[in-house]
């Protein structure tokens, strides 16, 4: 029986940057989403501002798979510096949509899938005057064009528009208009819709739609942080921008008109983080926002904060790396640059979100985490899960939550104590001691912070025994932290198979379907997302119980198993690496075709119908 | 160098206004080399301080690395100290004074740690104008590894090796006028009459505040034919003015003569008095204050005192338009937009 291709399939937009495409291609995404169809929209865009081609892809699932999918059923092709190559990604049976006001070059013609010209810049020459309108509008006539050809309902984008533009009359009628010459030309010309169409479900429930660095931004507000500071770098710098936003709307004193917040674009990144760890240090909630070079850059300050124990949080919204590398691509692969970074012995506390939903909460745990361990936190989100308007559950805050501010000594506790203060003397046993925000009490509680080795009352001293203690009692705090830190997510009732698979942050999405596609093969497998390093029993335990586990990850040297071999003590021969590095997110055939080999030996024909051939987008990467 | 201070003090030790005797002020014992100018700068702080009767913990002192870097342990033990990274101690003191605008900030560097590896921090810190007393205690050398030439040792300077400097030097206050800082002074470890009413003016000052000391290195660059000894400081320097610092609320005690003396009021309300001026010289005029520089330097005299003051200039917060609560204050209620709004939010967001 072939399979229904309403409400399931990839259509990719081939646009060059810089015209206006982004928008329209958002409406398109937005209109799905809100027939309550599964939607994951996303860009793969160069790292320039004008001029070079750039990508939208979306994938549509009734079943709620919000992971990348290989293969285009439907491109729409509006750039013919990337024509060649955009058609041969077409999948056999699959759509090429063009801007026909130029003839196709015989050379493009396959024949095995379906040509559907529009004239849309001619159409747009004819309607609209103003020539950079011109260029906008014509996305909206390829917007109308496709509402026609995959059933989408024009209502739906009509309200997107009205909302969009609201209050500019003018410019609602001219996309009406640009939309309707899209329609009408399909009318006229094409069989419509085709057999890749959306019908309307209710499968989007109360989720919204949001990129994880817009969620980060919001959540560093709802977090309590006061004083951001940052320096720009993709693909982080929409983190510090929707913090400013945020806060604008909703830290402005209304009596004042003074800012609850204070932002600063440092000179570089060393900068920035010296002034999250001296904001903290004095008793403000701080954070920064970088990408893998940064996270470079700041590792001595970031060894300084896990040595003399200054909260810090930082966003590392991963990008392709070593060097410059793929800015604009996603990889997952600054995990041990973050776990252990800055020279001598650190280590440092992460978090691995993998919704928006989970960016907006988890910002606020790591300041809580940050306060309570006195440790920097690194919050590994990623590009793709960080510009990218991905389907998430709704934000949740909830008005009992408190701020952990750790263990703070106030003026009150200071006056009322007999005994000398001192900064890392360990009373609680716990590892984590007791710190004092300057400007508290007139003659107790002052000291000094350092990154030299220092003893227990915060006076410096190079006497062996005292570094020895101090650095003891750090490792005594680490594993404190295990209890504080957030625990795995499982994906399956119970334990069911000899067969595990470990993943964490935007490999989820993917790893959950391939989940299911090795189910229809036969193959069970028990799932477990980690939230957390340092990590906690729950993850050596589910190891432990595993024959073999398979461990996802987005990049090539397999970051994170070395990482669970290091700390764990596991036999490495024990975890067999799923890896994707190409720059583009991992999709659930790779790791379904990966697992089946590993385990299977070869492909069984009898499941051929889920292969589409080797993983060839990389040739679009450039 | 003794390595046991005595504890005693004097019963009928002056105390200041709010109480307080000078040991209050003091740190631990210095292990700088003896005769050490930075040591007599930690003294002039300390002095400066006793004498405006600052509350120490509402002090917050901080440093980079070297042996500048090391002094704030050595005064004011009643403060929070920070001792950061090499060179990075401007943007540790910018988040501080961003999370509580409320606190006095006292930064301390050297030549090194400002001049070279901390130069970008520098130059940003003043560009911010964020509200510190930066203080330079300039040897020309780094003390801590033993004697290299720093970046602000003049050309031709002999070190105790021998060895002359090859290259240029770069002059922090020089730098400080063509980067707009709002106050900007010289002096010299070895005199306190000058250094003093410098510290308390520039901690009176809602701005950057740079004090550039020659602090000579006695262990490493105060032979002959270096320009940073007590010898050729001594020899060489010119003032711009005396020096006057009359705090608010303070009787004005010593007579001015008109014509040559000028009063520059400060938001606080304390006043500086330059006495003695020297012709065709305005501190509060960038131009003048240029000029003047130029021409000590060709006539190889190092200028001290007052150099440039504006003090009209916006700090960091001020700019920024930030709480006049300290952010580091601000409870919940206030930080916390709520699930309410959340619910707004997420509404717009399908």
């Amino acid at each position: 029986m072939p399979q229904s291709k309403v409400n399931d399939f990839v259509i990719r937009f081939a646009n060059v940057n810089g015209t206006g495409s982004a928008s329209a291609n958002d409406m398109f995404a937005k209109a799905i989403f809100r027939m309550g169809i599964p939607v994951s929209p996303k860009n793969i865009f160069p790292s320039n501002i004008q001029g070079l081609p750039t990508w939208y892809e979306v994938r549509v699932s009734e079943k709620g798979y919000l992971g990348r999918r290989e293969g285009v059923d439907i491109m729409l092709s509006v750039n013919p510096q990337s024509m060649p190559k955009d058609i041969t990604n077409v999948k056999p049976g699959g759509y090429f949509l063009y801007d026909s006001t130029k003839e196709l070059y015989k050379d493009f013609i396959r024949d095995d899938i379906h040509y559907i010209g529009i004239p849309m810049m001619q159409m747009c020459m004819d309607k609209f005057a103003d020539p950079r309108q011109r260029q906008l509008l014509k996305n909206m006539v390829y917007v109308g064009a496709l509402s026609a050809l995959l059933d989408i309902e024009l209502e739906v984008l009509h309200g997107i528009i009205q909302q969009k533009f609201k209050g500019k009359e003018k410019l609602i009628t001219a996309n009406y208009e640009a939309m309707d010459m899209g329609i009408q030309y399909v009318h006229a010309n094409f069989k419509y819709p085709l057999e890749h169409r959306v019908e309307r479900r209710d499968k989007v429930k109360d989720w919204i739609m949001m990129d994880g660095n817009s969620a980060c931004g919001l959540g560093a507000v709802y977090a309590g942080a006061t004083v951001l500071a940052w320096y720009p770098i993709t693909p982080s710098t929409s983190l510090a921008d929707a913090f400013g936003k945020y806060a604008k709307k909703l830290r402005v004193d209304p009596e004042t008109g003074r800012n609850n917040f204070a932002i600063v674009q440092a000179e570089d990144e060393l900068a920035a983080i010296g002034v999250v760890i001296g904001a903290n240090w004095n008793g403000a909630r701080s954070f920064t926002a970088t990408s893998g070079p940064g996270v470079s850059l700041m590792s001595e300050f970031l060894g300084l904060a896990y040595f003399a124990e200054i909260p810090t949080v930082l966003v590392d919204v991963q990008r392709g790396g070593p060097s410059t590398g793929m800015p604009t691509r996603t990889q997952q692969s600054d995990i041990l640059l973050a776990a252990y970074a800055s020279h001598g012995d650190t280590k440092q506390v992460l978090l691995f979100p993998s919704t928006p939903a989970e960016c907006f909460s988890m910002m606020a745990d790591a300041f809580d985490l940050a306060e309570r361990l006195q440790t920097p936190v690194l919050v590994m989100t990623d590009l793709d899960l960080g510009m990218n308007e991905n389907m998430s559950p709704p934000l949740v805050w909830d008005d009992r939550r408190v701020y952990d501010r750790g263990k703070v000594l106030t003026s009150e506790e200071l006056e009322a104590s007999a005994e000398r203060f001192g900064r890392y003397l360990d009373v609680d046993g716990d590892g984590i001691t007791y710190r004092t925000i300057p400007g508290t009490h007139p003659t107790k509680g002052s000291f000094f912070t350092r990154g030299t080795s220092r003893d227990e009352y915060a006076v410096y001293t190079e006497e062996g025994p005292a570094y020895v203690r101090n650095m003891d009692r750090l490792v005594k705090k680490w594993e404190t932290a295990k209890q504080y830190v957030p625990g795995p997510e499982f994906y399956q009732k119970e334990k069911q198979s000899a067969f595990g698979m470990l993943f964490f942050g935007t490999t989820t999405y993917a790893a959950i379907e391939a989940q299911d596609l090795l189910a229809e093969q036969g193959i069970t497998l028990d799932a477990m997302r980690v939230k957390a390093f340092p990590f906690n029993d729950e993850v050596q335990k589910f190891i432990d119980a595993h024959q073999r586990v398979f461990v996802v990850e987005q990049n090539r040297d397999a970051q994170f198993k070395s990482l669970l071999v290091n700390e764990l003590g596991i036999n490495p021969t024990k975890l067999t690496s799923i890896l994707n590095y190409d720059g583009f997110p991992i999709t659930a055939d790779v790791i379904r075709q990966k697992i089946f080999q590993s385990l299977v030996g070869k492909l069984n024909p009898a499941f051929a119908e889920h292969e589409v051939g080797e993983p060839n987008l990389s040739e679009v990467s450039e | 160098m003794t390595f046991v201070r005595p504890t005693f003090r004097h019963p009928d030790a002056p105390k200041n206004a709010l109480g307080y005797t000078k040991k209050f002020y003091e740190g631990a014992l210095s292990t700088l080399c003896a005769g050490c100018g930075h040591d007599s700068v930690s003294g002039a702080i300390i002095q400066s301080c006793f004498e405006m009767a600052v509350e120490p913990h509402r002090v917050a002192k901080l440093s980079g690395i070297g042996c500048s870097s090391k002094t704030p342990t050595y005064f004011l033990a009643n403060s929070h100290g920070f001792n950061s990274v090499h060179g990075r101690m401007p943007s540790v003191a910018t988040g501080a004074y961003l999370a509580n605008r409320d606190l006095m900030y006292i930064g301390v560097s050297g030549d090194g740690d400002s001049a070279s590896i901390g130069m970008g921090q520098f130059v940003h810190a003043i560009r911010r104008n964020l509200n510190i007393t930066y203080i330079i205690m300039n040897n020309g050398c780094y003390g801590l590894t033993k004697g290299q030439d720093s970046a602000t040792a003049d050309v031709g300077s002999i070190n105790k090796s021998g060895a002359a400097n090859m290259y240029n030097a770069i002059d922090m206050v020089g730098l400080a006028l063509e980067l707009g800082a709002s106050f900007i002074a010289r002096s010299f470890s070895g005199d306190k009459e000058q250094l003093i009413p410098l510290i308390k003016a520039a901690m009176s000052h809602p701005g950057f505040a740079l004090i550039d000391v020659v602090s000579p290195c006695v262990t490493f660059n105060n032979n002959v034919g270096s320009t940073k000894s007590y010898d050729y400081t001594r020899e060489h320097i010119e003032a711009t003015a005396a020096l006057d610092f009359v705090p608010i609320m303070e009787e004005i005690t010593t007579e001015y003569n008109e014509g040559d003396s000028v009063a520059v009021q400060l938001h606080d309300g304390s006043t500086i008095y330059l006495n003695k001026l020297a012709k065709d010289f305005n501190p509060r005029d960038r131009h003048s204050a240029v000029n003047k520089l130029y021409e000590a330097k060709a006539s190889g005299e190092i200028l001290t005192g007052l150099i440039y003051i504006d003090p009209d200039g916006r700090d960091l917060h001020s700019i920024l338009h930030t709480s006049t609560t300290p952010l580091n204050a601000l409870e919940k209620a206030v930080l916390c937009p709520g699930s309410m709004v959340l619910d707004g939010i997420n509404a717009g967001l399908r």
